[in-house]
């Protein structure tokens, strides 16, 4: 590996220019008494503008985006992202707003997110948007916790969240965080809710809440949605619909119409704000009427219409939850996502999610002689294979992913859901064209073939990236989590 | 395809779907845009608003308007970064990861703590998660925070806090602007987990810190710095006075104002602490021929491994906002952190004297100020905030949206973007409003310059928007 920032560093050097002082250059132990003051400089980096530039491309030339190529991440909906959406998103009108300015000021931006709150409500087919989720986590813990006040406030105290085995591993530990108790519920053997395990759970009373992927984690859709909700529904719970994996059904199906009472979408995979290398991303929830009063508070209140609609953040709001995080969420995400809508509209959101499923179809297709596939139906926009049938040979999951980055393929998302031994989640996306996913398919199948003739190869793999594989097991056992300095005299420990 | 597949149509491979719950008529939503008509749509989004960045700006509250340079957009817009996803597969991430890393050691050098995590959604949340992690290293339920400390965070504590059920007790400020430390004093006992402090307070004072850790320390708590990262270069670091947790907002490290966000929060802890921390770690390793590389780390504290028994439910981190922050750090260096922080200082400082000698006005934050301050006006700061904004100024923050008695005071920020003519002409207007407030009308609608904007313009210092102000003063720049 190259130098970090910091051993490129060189006394003197710098990238800086700050305004020269105009006002009096009061000595600083006038204004700030020597006691407050720091004592021993941070250790930031001493470089040229070039080397700093220099150094930053070459740490992006290690990485890999959308933009160079397939990136089938199971449940993390890796599809291309609109340049517009930065174009607009970079608009001055837009990114230079301060939070805090009079409403007056920001009347298009509240325009904005009061109209992707209409957008979202539609889509899911509920009716009230809180946009202030920063995440699809905090989404989930913004549901639960509307879901604990609604509850308190009918006068009921459950205490317990079903969740699938087959959830994503937020879910659990939002359910920690909202103060309630998981409950697992077994899947059944085609993948969905077994629903005999349900009803012996959702004891009348005690149950908060079902969180639900739906398609699930499988990829697959649960026939028996409906049935499922009546269950929930009947024993006093609410339905929260994690929607990690809506870009499956847009336009097709919506989750208020199955049932759900809290939605959450992760705009980064249904709505192709860009992932940033693990984030920002945004999480807003969808809600039921009948949760409106407890919504995170400021909501957006809208006072006439069309052109004379004016609009302003409603603090007034004496029986919601309280604030998720500062502000108002993260305004230049949701702005990406509204371009999107905007950019395709009704129909080119069913499209979006035709061709998601189409696509995975396909890509499963054509691996289905390969590999063990765990529920043989038909997919959604994802897929689940085991990597099991190569244990045989020597050869696991984690080797074959590592392989495939030496075929300039992103792997899949692997070891996970937990349900499925040596699992490989596959989600092409609706914008890989079909000689993408046709090489995808080749490579797989070229992978799997030298895994049954030298698990060697795969064991070392991979060969052609900036590093061999890594130890992970030493990163956790010696933790260094930061650059360590030559005076420091000793080796940095975390 | 379908072929391929064995399907007759694509509503075949819909099927799964129960006919109750199918969506007949489409979505109904606006009609698709082409990309012109998009870019257009959002322009008129944009004009119907006057951003900060075009006016005259003092306001502050957490976010602040410092210049971002050029070097930010040119390494953010690579799309290596930000279109890939969580380096989950090391080998292929390798510049995301090893960005991080550098990033934490950013994080570590200004706390002068010893270990970070790869950021956080924002400020208030970062304190949240503080919060959570005194209550699993102490096994105590309560929570001293400081009501001076920023009221949103502390909203958001209270919020996120009432799930897993800490108590949350709020300590008052002392009328100055600081806490109220005898009452901190008594408020802090042996079921206390964490006492937290902001530094400088939400109202710009500078809190005695080494005091507070004491008072959290004598009783075996936790103490919580809340502090803000431009004041690093000149303030003391949270390291030097004792503090175990150190969270803050780190959008002024080159991130846009962005209405509120996207930004990151930081964490930094002393490093007994390290396996408590919430959150994505990067750590060093080496790869199978012994070369140097980097790894998400201790991720067996994590919920996609622990599930209900994680440190946090928080999967994501803030990547791209820490890259920008990692690269402004970058360009500031080890000389330009304390530079610019003396420069907000002197500036903060020259607008509060003159602020001050204007007739009626009273001072509210007592005592040293980094580059934020509250005064007390003789008319309400609301009304001095609209009034004030039709002539091109953003005054700064209304204090009374949080405590309705405080509503005469005025909170204001000064960045390196203010120049002394801009300062010395908002005096002058605030002066002339407070003579005869009659003579103002309060902001009806964005300013009228704004609707003359062209495409995007990267945050560069620009020039007050309104006629009543004076032309820019070409700024000397050394360097």
């Amino acid at each position: 590996m190259g130098d970090t920032v910091y051993e490129l560093s060189q006394p003197g050097r710098r990238a800086f220019t700050l305004p020269a002082l105009d006002v009096p250059a009061v000595p600083l132990d006038e204004l700030i008494p020597a006691g407050q003051r720091r004592r021993l400089p941070a250790r930031l980096p001493e470089v040229a503008e070039v080397e700093l530039i220099r150094h930053f491309t070459e740490l992006s030339r290690r990485d890999y985006g959308v933009d160079e190529g397939i990136y089938p991440l199971g449940s993390c909906t890796m599809k291309y992202n609109p340049k517009v959406n930065e174009r607009v998103a970079a608009l001055e009108g837009l990114r230079g707003l301060h939070p805090y300015e009079p409403e007056e000021l920001v009347q298009g931006a509240l325009k904005l997110m009061d109209e992707l709150g209409g957008f979202l409500a539609e889509i899911s087919g509920l009716q009230r948007t809180t946009l202030q989720p920063a995440a699809g986590a905090h989404g989930e813990l913004t549901g639960l916790l509307l879901a604990r006040a609604y509850h308190e406030a009918e006068g009921r105290d459950p205490k317990k969240v079903i969740i699938p085995d087959t959830a994503h591993g937020t879910n659990p530990a939002s359910v920690t965080m909202a103060g309630y108790e998981v409950v697992a519920v077994r899947s059944d053997e085609r993948g969905g809710i077994d629903l005999a395990d349900l009803r012996a759970k959702a004891t009348p009373g005690e149950v908060a809440c079902l969180m639900v992927t739906n398609p699930n984690t499988l990829g697959l859709f649960d026939e028996h949605i409906v049935e499922i909700a009546a269950i929930v529904h009947e024993a006093g719970g609410l339905l929260y619909y994690d929607g990690a994996n809506a870009n499956a059904v847009l336009g097709r199906s919506r989750p208020g119409d199955m049932g759900f009472d809290i939605v959450h979408f992760n705009t980064h995979k249904t709505f192709s704000t860009p992932h940033g290398g693990g984030g920002p991303g945004a999480g807003p929830i969808v809600v039921r009427d009948i949760l409106e009063p407890f919504l995170p508070v400021p909501v957006i209140a809208r006072e006439g219409d069309g052109d004379g609609a004016r609009y302003r953040l409603d603090y007034d709001r004496p029986q919601s939850i309280g604030k998720m995080r500062s502000f108002y969420g993260n305004f230049g995400v949701l702005v990406r996502a509204y371009a999107y809508i905007r950019g395709l509209g009704g129909e080119g959101l069913k499209r979006v999610s035709d061709a998601a499923v189409l696509n995975a179809n396909y890509v499963l297709a054509g691996i289905h002689d390969l590999l063990a596939v765990s529920y043989d139906r038909t997919c959604m926009h994802e897929f689940v294979v085991s990597g099991a049938p190569l244990r045989e040979y020597g050869v696991k999951t984690l080797d074959v992913a590592k392989r495939l980055l030496d075929k300039d393929v992103h792997p899949p998302t692997i070891y996970f859901p937990l349900i499925v031994k040596e699992a490989m989640m596959v989600e092409p996306t609706e914008t890989e064209s079909k000689a993408a996913l046709d090489r995808l398919i080749a490579v797989l199948r070229e992978v799997v073939d030298e895994a049954k003739r030298d698990a060697t190869l795969l064991a070392e793999a991979p060969f052609t990236m900036p590093v061999r594989r890594l130890d992970e097991v030493r990163a956790a056992r010696q933790p260094v989590v930061r650059q360590g300095f030559a005076e420091d005299g000793k080796s940095p420990a975390g | 395809m379908l072929a391929s597949i064995g399907a007759a149509s694509i509503d075949e491979l819909f099927d799964d779907i129960p006919e109750g719950v199918r969506l007949r008529d489409g979505l109904k939503l606006p009609a698709p845009l082409a990309e012109g008509e998009l870019v257009a749509e959002l322009q008129r989004l944009a004009d119907a608003n006057t951003p900060a960045t075009r006016m005259t700006s003092f306001l502050g509250g957490g976010v602040y308007d410092h210049y971002v340079p050029a070097v930010v957009d040119a390494v953010t817009g690579r799309s290596e970064f930000y279109t890939a996803y969580t380096p989950y597969q090391a080998e292929r991430s390798q510049g995301v990861l090893q960005a991080i890393f550098e990033y934490q050691t950013a994080v570590c050098e200004l706390t002068a703590l010893g270990a970070s995590n790869a950021s956080l959604y924002d400020g208030a949340t970062a304190l949240a998660e503080a919060a959570f992690l005194a209550h699993a290293e102490t096994r105590r339920t309560k929570i001293i925070v400081s009501g001076v400390v920023h009221p949103e965070y502390r909203q958001v504590l209270a919020t996120e806090a009432h799930g897993i059920g800490l108590e949350i007790v709020e300590v008052g400020g002392d009328g100055g602007g600081l806490t109220d430390t005898a009452a901190l004093r008594a408020a802090v006992d042996a079921q206390t987990a964490a006492v937290a402090v902001q530094q400088p307070t939400f109202l710009g004072g500078l809190e005695d810190m080494a005091a507070a850790a004491r008072v959290a320390h004598a009783a075996g708590a936790l103490f919580i710095a809340v502090v803000d990262p431009i004041s690093l270069g000149v303030l003391a670091s949270p390291g030097e006075y004792g503090a175990d947790v150190a969270v803050g907002e780190g959008q002024s490290l080159g991130n846009y104002l962005d209405f509120g966000g996207p930004h990151l929060g930081f964490m930094a802890v002393r490093e007994n602490l390290l396996r408590r921390m919430p959150g994505r770690i990067v750590g060093e390793t080496v790869d199978s021929e012994g070369k140097r590389g980097f790894v998400l780390t201790l991720q067996t504290r994590e919920q996609h491994i622990r599930r209900e028994r994680a440190t946090s439910n928080i999967c994501s981190n803030q990547a791209l906002n820490a890259l920008a922050a990692l690269v402004y750090l970058s360009w500031l260096g080890k000389e330009g952190l304390p530079t610019l922080g003396e420069l907000c200082a002197r500036k903060a400082a020259y607008l509060r004297e003159r602020v001050l000698a204007v007739p009626g006005v009273a001072a509210f934050t007592h005592g040293p100020v980094f580059r934020e301050f509250a005064v007390k006006l003789p008319v309400p700061a609301r009304r001095t905030v609209h009034a004030l904004a039709a002539r091109g100024y953003l005054a700064g923050v209304d204090v009374g949206r949080w405590w309705p008695a405080l509503d005469h005071v005025l909170l204001l920020a000064v960045t390196e973007k203010r120049t002394r003519r801009e300062m010395d002409a908002f005096v002058a207007e605030l002066e002339a409003f407070l003579d005869d407030p009659s003579a103002y009308e309060a902001v009806s609608a964005p300013l009228p310059s704004a609707s003359a904007q062209e495409l995007p313009l990267v945050g560069s210092p620009t020039a007050a928007s309104s006629a009543s102000t004076v032309a820019p003063t070409p700024e000397v720049r050394h360097g």
